[in-house]
């Protein structure tokens, strides 16, 4: 479980070796407190909907006892997404009733953690994971929460990073979003040195 | 005359993944090669495409409290449709493209053409903006993969191009960059490709 946890973290980052999430990565590294915000919001929703989705593709997608031996794997999409969606309203509702400033400085992004890769790519991998790595509902937490707080390292340290670069001299046609994927692909570079590492 | 225009906007000025910096979740991972690129991209353009016009069609019967949810069954349905298609005619592919094709449904491109283009125009429109959306990231895609796929394996869409001699192992002075092949390659490419759009259109540039 620990070697699951590291790989979903460090080894398979969901930002330098996936690029799932890139959209609200990008957009909302300007400040690392609202880097910490969304980071937390996400590692939270994934933490849950992996798990949620877990369950569904055993019970109802595959062929069990449940759903009379259909394999309704083909559906596996529009299930995973509406689990992530209901999820999202909920964590939007509550970010909003116990911390409103948070709230408006996330802004639209948010609702669209609904929308984020990393939250859908989870579910997908766990999904092709059944039977290797994950065999279990705690494995699938396990995992969830890996590779949520991969995503979380990766976009508070890139707000850290863009908070200095702020008074660097960056020619002007790389400011923003340019420097932004230049400094991701050295920090994916330098990620890489953790492939291989087996506990 | 107005249409025409939006067909070409989202080809180069108003690029979605360059100059809206949308979509780049799942497109980079698929670039290694060309061909993979070119059907994620025809895959991406058609959902956007249809989306667009089912949810223009459908703008002024769905209310606008619970319209996220209709779109991404709407959008979650199409890309079902694609991933069946790939799977029965192209399955060597649909293997390579594994997971990202079902995060087309989560592509940021797609819902957010929707959201600000189909709801409050018309089906014709629509369709047209969705297309030229869809074939903006395939040009972007393509760009990065042509320069991946070249570099790192030597190769363009599965054909040799750099001749066999010129390796080092048959006694030439080449080999081939294996750092292209790995994630962060895709990233400094895309970071190059926006630097050189904004160094062309200033207006783009920031402060």
């Amino acid at each position: 479980m620990l070697n699951l946890f590291i790989n979903s973290a460090l080894i398979e980052n969901m930002v330098f070796a996936y690029f799932f999430g890139m959209c609200s990565y990008i957009a909302v590294s300007k400040s690392v407190k609202t880097a910490l915000g969304l980071g937390a919001a996400v590692t939270f929703v994934q933490v849950m909907t992996v798990p949620l989705n877990y369950l569904l593709n055993q019970y109802v997608l595959t062929p069990s006892n449940i759903n009379g031996g259909v394999d309704l794997s083909f559906l596996s999409f529009i299930l995973f997404i509406a689990v992530i969606a209901a999820f999202v309203q909920l964590v939007e509702m509550i970010v909003e009733k116990f911390s409103p400033s948070l709230y408006n400085q996330l802004g639209i992004f948010l609702p669209l953690i609904a929308v984020n890769c990393a939250i859908m790519g989870g579910s997908l991998f766990m999904q092709q994971m059944v039977g290797t790595e994950i065999n279990s509902v705690g494995d699938s937490i396990v995992y969830g929460l890996g590779s949520g707080i991969g995503w979380w390292l990766a976009i508070v340290m890139m707000a850290a990073i863009r908070e200095k670069i702020e008074y660097s001299h960056v020619p002007a046609a790389m400011k923003g979003p340019g420097i932004a994927f230049i400094i991701t692909g050295l920090m994916g570079i330098a990620f890489m040195i953790f492939s291989g590492i087996q506990l | 005359m107005k249409l025409s225009k939006n067909f070409t906007n989202p080809l180069a000025a108003n690029n979605p993944v360059i100059v809206q910096i949308l979509g780049i979740c799942s497109a980079l991972a698929v670039t290694v090669k060309l061909e993979p690129a070119f059907v994620m991209g025809i895959s991406v353009t058609f959902v956007c495409a249809f989306s667009n016009l089912l949810m223009s069609l459908l703008r002024n019967s769905v209310p606008s409290r619970i319209r996220i949810i209709v779109q991404l069954v709407v959008i979650a349905t199409l890309v079902i449709v694609v991933d069946q298609v790939l799977r029965a005619f192209m399955y060597d592919v649909s293997k390579q493209l594994s997971v990202y094709v079902g995060l087309i449904i989560t592509n940021c491109i797609v819902m957010g053409r929707v959201e600000a283009f189909a709801l409050g125009n018309k089906p014709w429109a629509s369709f047209v903006d969705g297309i030229a959306n869809g074939l903006g990231y395939t040009i972007i895609l393509v760009m990065v993969a042509f320069f991946r796929e070249l570099f790192g394996s030597g190769s363009l869409f599965g054909q040799t191009i750099i001749p066999e001699s010129w390796y080092i192992a048959n006694g030439g002075f080449y080999s081939n960059t294996g750092l292209m092949l790995f994630p962060p390659m895709a990233l400094i490419i895309v970071g190059c490709i926006i630097w050189i759009h904004r160094t062309i259109n200033k207006d783009l540039q920031e402060k």
